[in-house]
C-alpha cells in the first residue's frame, strides 16, 4: 500500500498507529485533467515569472540575492513568513484530520503554532541584530568560524534536504491527483520553477511568490470557512450539531482519538514541533530581509497571527467537509459506499481531498480549479524558500567562510549560490522522483527534530550563555543532529512501518526523539564547554559582552543595505 | 569616540533594558510553555480526567470544552506575542535608541 504522502499526512504517519496512517493517506490515483485549475495555476505562474523578471533586475549584489537586501517590512515579511510556513501539507493535512478524526487535527495545528511566540521572544530580535544572511551567522558570531559553519551547514542541508523531499513527493501526488498530470513531470515541474525563482530572483523573488501565495491562500481559506459557516447561521454550534450527526464516530469526534496516546511520545513531539519551528534555516533566514530588530518582532507577530488564523480556518474547513463532502456521493467512490464503508472513509482520492472537495461543494467547479491551483502554488513557495536556504548555507557558510576563508569576491559567492541552487533543484527532483512510491511519512517529523536538537540549541545558547566554546558548540551541534537521526531511524515510524521489520522491534518506541535528542544537545554543549581549556575558549568567552551588547541595542548591526 | 561594549554594559539603561526585556521574554515564553504542554497533557491525561475535554460546555451543548481549549491555546499564542510586541514597541525601543545615542 503506497501513502499518499502530503507531507502532513507524513508527519502525521510517523505520529500515529500505521492502520490510522493509512486511513489518511488515501492513493493518488491519476484524475481528469482539470483545465480550469490549470489555467488559474499558469497565471500564478506568468505573474510570479514577471515578478522574478523584476526581482532580477534588482539583484545584483549579495545581500539582494539573500535577503532582498533588508527591504522588506514587518508586515510584507510577516506574510512571507506565513507564506513559507503554511505548506499545502498543513492546509490539505489538517483539514483532512479533522475531516477523519475531528479534535485530533487541533491537536496537530496547536502544535504547529506555538513556537511562534517562542521565536518572538527569545530569538528573532538577537538574531536580526547579529546575523546577515544566515543563521550560521550568529550561530558562530564570537567562534571559530570554519567548524561552526560546517556544523550549522550540516544542520541546515540536512533539515532542507528532509523537508525538501517531503515536499516533492508531496508536491508531485497532489498535483497528479489536482491536475491529472504525471507524478513525473510534476515534479520536474516544480523543480524547475522553484530554480528559475531563486537563482534569477534571489530572495526578492522568493518573498514575493511567498507572499502572493499567503494571501491567495488566506483568502481562499476564509471563504470556504465563510460560506459553511453561512449555512449554519454563522453558528459554530449548529455545524458542529450537525458534523456530529453526520460523521460515523458521531460525538467521538468532538474529543482526543488515537492521536495521542502515550503522554512520552506526546511531549516529544509537542518539543519537536515547538522548538523546531525555531531552528527551521529557511525561516530563520526570513529574520535578515527585514531592516531591524523592530520589524523583525514585528513580523513574527504578524505572521502569528495569520498562522493562527488559518489554522482556525482549516478546522471550519474539516468540519465543513464533514458535513458538505461526506454526504454528497459526488465526491464518494460507490464502490466503497457499497462495500457499507461511510462517506468519510470514502472520499476519493483520501482525507487530503477533503479541503479540495468542500471548494468545489461550496464554489463550484472554477472555485475548486482555483484552490488546487492555491495548493500547488503552495507548495512552489514552499519549495523555493527551502532552496535558497540550502543554498545559501553552501555558498555563503561553506564556500566562502570555510573554503575562501572569509575571502570571496562576492560575485563569486552569488555565482556559487545559483549553481548550488541548479544542483539541489536537480538532486530534489531526482530525489522526488526516487522516492515516489516510499512512504515519506516520517521526512517532515524528522526535518523538525533535526531543527530542534541541531540548529536551535546552538543558536540559543550561543546568544544566551556566555560560558560556550567552540568546542561546546560543535560537539553539541553534531551530537543533537546524529541523536535525532538515530532516534528517528530506530523509531516505529521508520523501523517497522517503512522499513518493514516486525512491529514492536524498534529499539526506540517513541515517535518523535526530540525529547532525548534535544536533551542530549543541551547536555553537551554545556559539558564540552565547561571541560574545553583551550586558548580559543578564552577568546569564545571574551567575545561574548560586544556580541551581547549588540544582539541587544543592534549597535554594529547589518542595516538595509540598498533601497 | 564610540564607547566599547564593556562601557555601554556599566550604562545603567542598558542594564535595565537588558533586565526587563529579558524577565518579560522568559515570562512570556514559561507560559506559553506552561499552555502548551497543560494542553498537551490534558490530551495525553483525558482517559484519566474522566474525559474532561469531551464534556459537552453547557447543558445540551455540542461543543466540548476541548475545541474551547484547544482553540484558546492558538488565540493565546497570538495574545501573548501581542503583549510583547506592545511593550516591546513601547518601552524597549525608546531605551535602546537613548543607549546608542550615549555610546556615540
Amino acid at each position: 500500500m503506497r501513502l499518499a504522502s502530503l507531507p502532513i499526512g507524513a508527519a502525521l504517519a510517523a505520529l500515529v498507529s500505521p492502520a490510522f496512517a493509512d486511513a489518511i493517506a488515501g492513493g493518488a490515483q491519476k484524475q481528469a485533467t482539470n483545465w480550469a485549475a490549470i489555467g488559474m495555476f499558469a497565471l500564478f505562474v506568468l505573474f510570479t515569472l514577471g515578478i522574478t523578471y523584476w526581482a532580477a533586475k534588482r539583484t545584483r549584489s549579495a545581500a539582494q540575492f539573500y535577503t532582498a537586501g533588508g527591504g522588506i517590512t514587518g508586515f510584507q515579511n510577516g506574510l512571507a513568513i506565513a507564506g513559507d510556513y503554511m505548506s499545502a501539507a498543513s492546509f490539505l493535512g489538517i483539514s483532512g484530520l479533522v475531516y477523519s478524526s475531528g479534535f485530533d487535527g487541533l491537536i496537530y495545528s496547536v502544535g504547529w503554532l506555538v513556537g511562534w511566540p517562542i521565536v518572538t521572544f527569545l530569538i528573532a530580535e538577537p538574531l536580526r541584530n547579529l546575523g546577515k544572511f544566515t543563521f550560521a551567522d550568529v550561530a558562530s558570531f564570537r567562534f571559530q568560524q570554519a567548524p561552526i559553519r560546517i556544523m550549522a551547514a550540516c544542520g541546515t542541508l540536512v533539515t532542507v534536504a528532509f523537508y525538501l523531499i517531503a515536499q516533492m513527493v508531496g508536491a508531485g501526488s497532489l498535483i497528479k491527483l489536482l491536475f491529472g498530470l504525471d507524478y513525473a513531470y510534476a515534479v520536474v515541474i516544480v523543480g524547475v520553477l522553484m530554480i528559475v525563482y531563486v537563482t534569477f530572483g534571489g530572495m526578492v523573488a522568493t518573498t514575493w511568490v511567498q507572499i502572493i501565495k499567503a494571501c491567495l491562500l488566506l483568502a481562499g481559506a476564509t471563504f470556504m470557512a465563510v460560506m459553511v459557516l453561512a449555512k449554519f447561521g454563522f453558528s459554530p454550534e449548529a455545524l458542529f450539531a450537525k458534523a456530529t450527526e453526520v460523521h460515523p464516530k458521531h460525538l467521538a469526534i468532538m474529543q482526543p482519538g488515537s492521536l495521542i496516546n502515550s503522554p512520552l511520545s506526546a511531549i516529544s513531539l509537542g518539543l519537536a514541533l515547538m522548538f523546531g519551528t525555531a531552528g527551521l534555516p529557511h525561516i530563520l533566514m526570513r529574520f535578515f530581509t527585514v531592516s531591524d530588530a523592530k520589524a523583525a518582532r514585528k513580523s513574527v507577530f504578524y505572521a502569528t497571527g495569520f498562522i493562527g488564523y488559518f489554522y482556525i480556518l482549516t478546522f471550519i474547513i474539516g468540519f465543513g467537509a464533514i458535513v458538505l463532502v461526506s454526504t454528497n456521493p459526488e465526491f464518494l467512490n460507490a464502490d466503497l459506499i457499497a462495500k457499507g464503508k461511510s462517506g468519510i472513509e470514502a472520499i476519493k482520492g483520501g482525507n487530503n481531498m477533503a479541503a479540495i472537495d468542500l471548494a468545489g461543494a461550496v464554489g463550484g467547479d472554477i472555485f475548486l480549479g482555483f484552490i488546487s491551483a492555491v495548493a500547488f502554488a503552495t507548495i512552489l513557495a514552499v519549495v523555493s524558500g527551502l532552496t535558497l536556504a540550502g543554498a545559501s548555507a553552501i555558498s555563503h557558510d561553506l564556500y566562502a567562510t570555510v573554503f575562501k576563508n572569509g575571502n570571496a569576491n562576492e560575485q563569486d559567492e552569488i555565482r556559487v549560490s545559483k549553481i548550488a541552487t541548479i544542483v539541489l533543484g536537480v538532486v530534489a527532483v531526482i530525489l522526488g522522483i526516487v522516492f515516489e512510491k516510499q512512504n515519506v511519512a516520517f521526512m517532515v517529523g524528522l526535518a523538525f527534530s533535526i531543527a530542534a536538537s541541531c540548529n536551535f540549541p546552538v543558536l540559543l545558547m550561543s546568544m544566551m550563555w556566555r560560558g560556550m566554546t567552540t568546542r561546546g558548540a560543535v560537539y553539541g551541534g553534531f551530537f543533537g543532529l546524529i541523536s535525532a537521526l538515530v532516534g528517528v531511524i530506530f523509531s516505529p515510524a521508520v523501523w517497522e512501518v517503512t522499513l518493514g521489520y516486525a512491529k514492536g522491534s524498534a529499539a526506540f518506541q517513541i515517535s518523535n526523539p526530540a525529547l532525548f535528542s534535544m536533551a542530549i544537545a543541551f547536555f553537551s554543549i554545556w559539558l564540552f564547554s565547561k571541560l574545553d581549556r583551550s586558548r580559543r575558549a578564552g577568546q569564545d568567552k571574551a567575545g561574548f559582552d560586544p556580541q551581547y551588547v549588540r544582539s541587544q541595542t543592534g549597535i554594529g548591526a547589518a542595516g538595509a543595505a540598498s533601497h | 569616540m564610540a564607547a566599547s561594549a564593556l562601557e555601554i554594559e556599566k550604562n545603567p539603561k542598558f542594564r535595565a533594558l537588558v533586565a526587563a526585556r529579558k524577565s518579560l521574554g522568559w515570562t512570556l515564553s514559561i507560559v506559553m510553555l506552561a499552555i502548551y504542554f497543560g494542553f498537551i497533557l490534558l490530551v495525553a491525561f483525558n482517559k484519566e480526567l474522566g474525559n474532561l475535554l469531551g464534556a459537552p460546555l453547557g447543558a445540551g451543548s455540542v461543543t466540548t470544552v476541548g475545541i474551547v481549549i484547544g482553540l484558546g491555546v492558538i488565540v493565546s499564542a497570538f495574545i501573548l506575542t501581542g503583549i510583547y510586541v506592545l511593550r516591546a514597541n513601547a518601552k524597549y525601543d525608546e531605551l535602546t535608541r537613548q543607549i546608542v545615542e550615549e555610546s556615540k
